[in-house]
């Protein structure tokens, strides 16, 4: 089986592929449209900001690529906000593949820090990638100071400050605010289900 | 609801864990990453790795280590030790660190928490202070592991840290580090009113009750600890049990 992790200017795109080794997966970390084209899965991870990563996968046009996929592709924290819409990260237009608006999050109580960083349960889990996932609201690692707002794609929630999709799918395309590869067995467990889709 | 982390830290000199005892006598505690994938399997939330060897060889010698933890340990660790400048923190996050520490480059540089926040997000920036309480009850940082002391009192430099672009406050009571009789709750408190950004305590950690009360009184976000742990004093999974029972939250 063909792994791909794309390859842009965000940070951490080797923890994905550490992770994938721990599972016994050697992935291609890579840029060249060819072989994201032509793998079995591929892998769209993130961490860093919304308007500088559009614009590089703009000009390489690895947005049109990505937005063409037919097998299935796992967003990753950013991957998962460039994914939608529309971000208010520098008000940035996104990928569109999920019909839904990243917002900031904004501090209620003094003890809201943003960003949301550290491990918090997601709920309402409702896909493959959660099969075997002993615990109903499972803790998964997230750092991230944007959210999607709840919406029908919904495949896990999560709460902070307000309640929001951790997770979403539509059609091939799957993707999470948090990271898998930095979530313990829970996380080897979703990286694993995404690999047995 | 976010939980409340439990934050194993291993001294690493030449890849084998070491932890001081009030700064200084070294014992010896294992295999760095050994110990961290033990921590890890047992329920750590994260890890702290601190380089303390001072040999350029040695340095090498942890960027190895930072590779082989990230490729071993499937939770978010942080390193810190001998970083000065941003091609440091570049060649750590390169090898698969999460986040970087910087202590008393900082107090002598401030400029280079903008910096790293800037390039790589300032979550990726924690900013270590070390701080012993005087005899005229201030606060007071010290430099190069507690040994140089300097004119920056704890709440205006962790202020001052987090305004230019600090992702986490650590704070380790030079007062209270390896004493074992608890961590210094009334000034992580006052950090915690005055900040917003997650502070970790760290310093004094001897018994589950010490951790319960930093997070209630001390209103700490996370709590680390050294040689209770390298030494089984306190094992994880209990630990976890036992604040999860104090309605702390914890991820079990």
């Amino acid at each position: 089986m063909d792994i791909v992790i794309i390859k842009y200017n965000a940070g951490n795109i080797y923890s994905v592929d550490y992770a994938l080794k721990r599972l016994g997966v050697e992935a291609v970390v890579t840029a060249d449209p060819e072989l994201i084209r032509k793998a079995d899965k591929v892998i769209f991870p993130g961490q860093g900001e919304a308007v500088t990563t559009m614009k590089y996968l703009r000009e390489r046009h690895l947005d049109e690529l990505i937005c063409d996929l037919k097998q299935p592709v796992l967003g990753i924290c950013l991957g998962l906000q460039l994914m939608c819409r529309f971000s208010e990260e520098g008000n940035t237009t996104c990928l569109g593949i999920f019909d839904t608006e990243v917002k900031k999050f904004m501090p209620e109580r003094h003890e809201d820090k943003v960003p949301h960083m550290g491990w918090n349960t997601i709920y309402d889990c409702s896909s493959p990638l959660f099969k075997g996932i002993d615990s109903v609201n499972p803790y998964v690692y997230f750092v991230h100071s944007y959210y999607v707002p709840l919406n029908p794609y919904a495949i896990t929630k999560t709460d902070y400050i307000v309640p929001f999709t951790s997770a979403i799918h539509k059609d091939n395309f799957y993707a999470t605010q948090y990271h898998p590869e930095k979530s313990g067995k829970t996380g080897e467990l979703i990286l694993q289900n995404f690999l047995d889709l | 609801m976010l939980a409340k982390r439990i934050i194993p830290c291993l001294d690493v000199k030449d890849g084998m864990t070491v932890k001081g005892v009030n700064f200084v006598n070294f014992r010896e505690a294992g295999d760095a990453v050994e110990l961290g994938k033990a921590y890890s399997d047992q329920g750590a939330d994260e890890l702290v790795y601190l380089d303390i060897t001072a040999s350029h060889e040695g340095r090498k010698t942890f960027v190895d280590l930072v590779r082989r933890v990230a490729a071993n340990i499937s939770i978010p660790f942080t390193v810190g030790g001998g970083i000065n400048e941003l091609k440091d923190v570049d060649r750590l996050l390169n090898a698969g660190a999460d986040k970087v520490s910087i202590n008393s480059a900082a107090l002598r540089n401030p400029h280079l928490i903008e910096e790293i926040s800037t390039h790589f997000g300032s979550q990726v920036c924690v900013v270590a202070i070390d701080a012993k309480l005087e005899d005229n009850g201030t606060w007071m940082c010290y430099l190069n592991g507690g040994r140089i002391p300097t004119d920056r009192d704890l709440f205006g430099w962790a202020k001052e840290a987090q305004d230019r672009g600090a992702g986490e406050i650590l704070f380790t009571s030079m007062s209270h580090d390896g004493v074992k009789e608890g961590y210094a709750n009334d000034a992580l408190a006052r950090l915690a009113d005055s900040l917003n950004i997650p502070v970790i305590a760290s310093g004094g950690a001897g018994k589950m009750e010490h951790f319960k009360d930093t997070f209630v009184v001390g209103k700490a976000d996370a709590a680390l600890a050294a040689s209770v742990f390298h030494f089984g004093e306190i094992k994880i999974p209990e630990l976890k049990q036992y604040l999860k029972e104090q309605h702390i939250t914890v991820r079990i």
